[in-house]
């Protein structure tokens, strides 16, 4: 139990690589793109991947009529993320600690994996409904219209994961070092539980 | 039938036999099997990088082109001594400045011999410095934005031919007069040339850091003419090595006049030895009026200053500077070895190449072994100096480069050759035509301790049938050799631009990770800037009009402006917003005497526009770039001077 307690923690504690690195990252290349223009989203904001990219990336939607990208102030989800994250890292740590002066038993890690992968769905969730709102909520006066076959407007919508074609530029949406910190971490509170229940059944047959 | 198949094969073997038979014998060969290999030496692909820069003056079009190798094919032309409608260099007003000079505005110049800074006798890839023979001036350009930077003008001088060659450690760029003349200048007969004209051979200081400019010190030689001149290098660094020739002195019909003495001269300078003396206070001011022309790249403007003195320096100050090497027939090139101990004089009218040793140099000067003197310069005598001779190479050698491997490699303008030989055995050891009359021949860093022998390049002065015709006036062609075996290659014919004398060339990844993608509109200092929207306006200064405007994809802001008046100079201060790689704007105006804009990234250029007729004016961009370039236009409304319709812009009223 002690051995699963310490990996809890560990665990718990690789969630705050979010704070350091990006959770996503959405690249856009083209033609006139060889090096390609791209956004790394924090959970507290996007940057570009390059200095200037998020300025090139506004300059080109501009055609479509899409929004600029959102500065944090702009969005709730940027001041919010940062504490569920904070607040998760510390009640898993919290946890963690409990397990290995046995005051709490290994259910509790399923517990948190249990919770954070329901926050983790919410996130996908209302990341996938920002993205959604950004490629289709154009400007009615947009310089350049795209319909679709049935004549309904063309939406520019990243993909939430994998690849897509968005006109002439090819769009590649990945987790980044952040969110594969994040996976890891999860991961390694669900290997906690496993030696935890281990451990705990190697007790109740002795 | 299978009798059939086995003489086919055994043909198909013959055949190739004699096909690679001539490979061997036949560089110009145009046959397909060999044409396939060349063409596989400067094949780059659709998309690849070439392995080398290689910037060529551009002679009477006063700039300096840059191509890559081995491909040949041109990447840009930089304007230098001449003005550029392509991009406004010249023409604007942040640029018109370069071209200052103490002549006024001159607005061409003939560009000859690139150098690329050097540190340690090896290239750096900071900066090129090419001269302008015609007004003396020698330019420094970046090789991080490609742009000239800085042109100091160098008084006392003309035909700036000698230059502009570096000291190993970039101390010095040097600038040598090819005529000389009355120094300072004065209204005399020509007649009195001998004795009284002064031949100034210039060291301009080069600030590590910044490359700034500033002449340190002027030699006044006697009246001959300064031809080339080259550094020492490694052993004899602290030294430059100018050929002369009309030694004779002579003032008219030089072809004649000046081909009689059956030796000039090489001028060896000790500049180390005066370089001291100067430092110690010697030498002594005299008047002197010269620009010193600055671009800055944060204010994006150049600025011209009048310099009113320069240090000159008499060699009879300081003996044991300067000595004479006696050098057959009117040399050209003069060319220093990577070891620094040959000195090669590419006696023109000589039937034999002249190869001085420095160390014989040195020896002789020790032992005071003089043949007499030349305005009090000793002499040294040519027995005592030669190094050796390689015998009967060719007809009119001109220039020699250096492999690093031992070699090297003369043209031949007469015979229209380059010749490879061996240093210290003086023997020939292979020798290629070039198409036509070659005059200087390029070895990447092959004025340097470390030459990269791999390629060489011909840069002729005759083009007649190597391409289609275009006309009586062709552009100039060169022919790339690949050099890495024991005989030389030809492997590429291709056109250059303007008459390329000399040319610099350094391996692709000494630069071409600095080169620079966009100026940051951040560390704009530019006066007249507008950063964002909010900062255009139209201001009006008497009878000046300061229009402060900004493109990016794809509109100008304002682009409505009224209240300008008949007789009005409008200034056009054209911010570029992008922040994106190679997305420049162009700004062109109906009527406007110049030329147009183009505006790099995060750039601020202005033209001015004299308005002259009632109307309402378009101006529009003329770089392609965007999808939405064609609408990229505004209209100027001019009405009557004497109309009282006050200034008002917009921008998608």
């Amino acid at each position: 139990m002690k051995t699963a307690s310490i990996i809890m923690i560990l665990g718990s504690l690789l969630l705050l690589g979010l704070f350091k690195f990006p959770l996503w990252n959405i690249m856009l290349g083209a033609p006139q793109y060889p090096d390609p223009l791209g956004m790394n989203i924090y959970i507290d904001g996007i940057k570009g991947v390059e200095e200037f990219d998020l300025q090139n990336i506004d300059g080109i939607n501009h055609y479509i009529g899409m929004k600029t990208i959102p500065k944090p102030e702009e969005m709730w989800e940027f001041s919010v993320f940062p504490k569920v994250i904070l607040g998760m890292s510390i009640l898993g740590v919290a946890i963690g600690v409990l397990g290995f002066f046995g005051k709490v038993s290994y259910k509790f890690f399923l517990g948190w994996f249990l919770l954070m992968s329901v926050l983790g769905l919410l996130g996908m969730y209302d990341f996938n409904n920002w993205l959604i709102s950004y490629g289709s909520d154009l400007d009615p006066n947009a310089i350049i219209k795209v319909t679709n076959p049935d004549g309904s407007p063309m939406s520019y919508k990243p993909p939430l994961f994998g690849f897509q074609k968005l006109l002439n530029f090819d769009v590649t949406s990945l987790p980044h070092t952040g969110g594969y910190l994040m996976f890891a971490g999860m991961t390694l509170t669900l290997v906690a539980f496993w030696l935890g229940r281990r451990a705990s059944v190697k007790v109740t047959k002795q | 039938m299978k009798k059939t198949l086995k003489i086919t094969v055994a043909l198909v073997a013959v055949l190739a036999g004699l096909t690679s038979c001539n490979n061997s014998e036949n560089s110009k060969g145009r046959s397909g099997a060999l044409a396939s290999n060349v063409a596989e030496k400067v094949y780059v692909a659709p998309g690849e990088h070439d392995s080398h820069y290689a910037f060529l003056s551009g002679g009477y079009s006063g700039n300096l082109t840059v191509y890559g190798l081995p491909s040949g094919r041109m990447f840009k032309e930089i304007p230098v001594f001449s003005q550029f409608p392509t991009n406004g260099y010249g023409y604007s007003e942040e640029t018109k400045p370069m071209l200052e000079t103490s002549f006024g505005f001159i607005p061409w110049d003939d560009s000859h011999h690139p150098d690329i800074s050097q540190t340690n006798g090896k290239l750096d890839g900071r900066w090129i410095f090419i001269n302008g023979n015609n007004t003396p001036r020698i330019a420094r350009i970046s090789l991080t934005t490609f742009e000239t930077e800085e042109i100091i003008e160098v008084p006392n001088s003309a035909g700036n031919h000698s230059s502009s060659f570096i000291t190993e450690n970039t101390e010095y760029v040097v600038a040598g007069t090819r005529f000389s003349v009355p120094v300072p200048q004065r209204d005399m007969p020509i007649k009195d040339y001998k004795g009284n004209f002064k031949g100034a051979l210039t060291f301009i200081s080069v600030d590590p850091e910044h490359g700034h400019m500033d002449i340190k010190f002027q030699i006044l030689m006697p009246g001959f003419n300064y031809d080339l001149s080259h550094p020492g290098r490694g052993k004899s660094h602290g030294w430059f090595f100018f050929t002369t020739y009309n030694t004779e002195e002579a003032s008219s019909l030089l072809e004649v006049n000046a081909s009689q003495n059956d030796k000039d001269f090489i001028a060896a300078i000790n500049w180390k030895k005066i370089e001291e003396y100067v430092n110690n206070g010697g030498g002594k001011m005299m008047p002197a009026d010269y620009a010193h022309n600055l671009h800055d790249e944060a204010t994006h403007t150049a600025t011209s200053t009048m310099k009113k003195e320069v240090r000159v320096v008499d060699p009879a100050e300081i003996p044991g500077a300067i000595y004479l090497l006696p050098t057959p027939k009117s040399p050209h090139g003069c060319d220093v070895d990577p070891s620094g101990e040959y000195i090669v004089g590419n006696g023109k009218l000589s039937a034999n190449l002249t190869v001085h040793s420095f160390t014989k140099m040195l020896d002789a000067i020790e032992k005071k072994k003089f043949d007499g003197d030349a305005y009090g310069i000793p002499i040294l005598r040519f027995e005592d100096v030669l190094a050796g001779s390689v015998e009967q190479p060719g007809l009119g050698p001109l220039h020699t480069e250096f492999d690093g491997k031992g070699n090297a490699y003369t043209t031949f303008f007469i015979s229209s050759e380059v010749v490879k030989w061996k240093l210290g055995t003086w023997e020939v050891l292979d020798r290629k035509p070039t198409y036509y009359s070659v005059g200087h021949l390029t070895i990447p860093g092959g004025n340097s301790r470390e030459p990269f022998g791999k390629y060489m390049f011909a840069m002729n002065k005759i083009t007649k049938d190597r391409y289609l015709p275009t006309g009586p006036e062709m552009e100039h062609s060169a022919q790339l050799y690949d050099i890495s075996g024991d005989k030389m290659e030809l492997l590429l014919d291709f056109p250059t631009h303007g008459e390329p004398h000399y040319a610099a060339a350094i391996p692709a990844e000494i630069i071409k990770n600095n080169s620079k993608k966009i100026y940051r509109l951040a560390e704009n200092k530019h006066p007249r800037k507008a950063t964002v929207d909010a900062e255009t306006k139209v201001v009006r200064d008497g009878k000046n009009v300061h229009v402060y405007m900004t493109t990016i994809r794809s509109h100008f802001s304002p682009d409505n402006i009224e209240g300008v008046k008949v007789g009005d100079k409008v200034y056009f201060h054209v911010t570029n917003l992008e922040q994106d790689f190679d997305v420049p704007h162009g700004f062109a105006m109906i009527g406007a005497n110049n030329a147009e804009l183009l505006i790099s990234p995060g750039q601020t250029r202005t033209l001015t526009w004299e308005p002259k007729k009632v109307g309402v004016w378009p101006f529009y961009c003329t770089d392609f770039c965007s999808a939405l370039h064609q609408e990229m236009q505004g209209y100027v409304r001019v009405s009557p001077a004497d109309s009282n319709i006050e200034l008002s812009w917009s921008l998608g009223d």
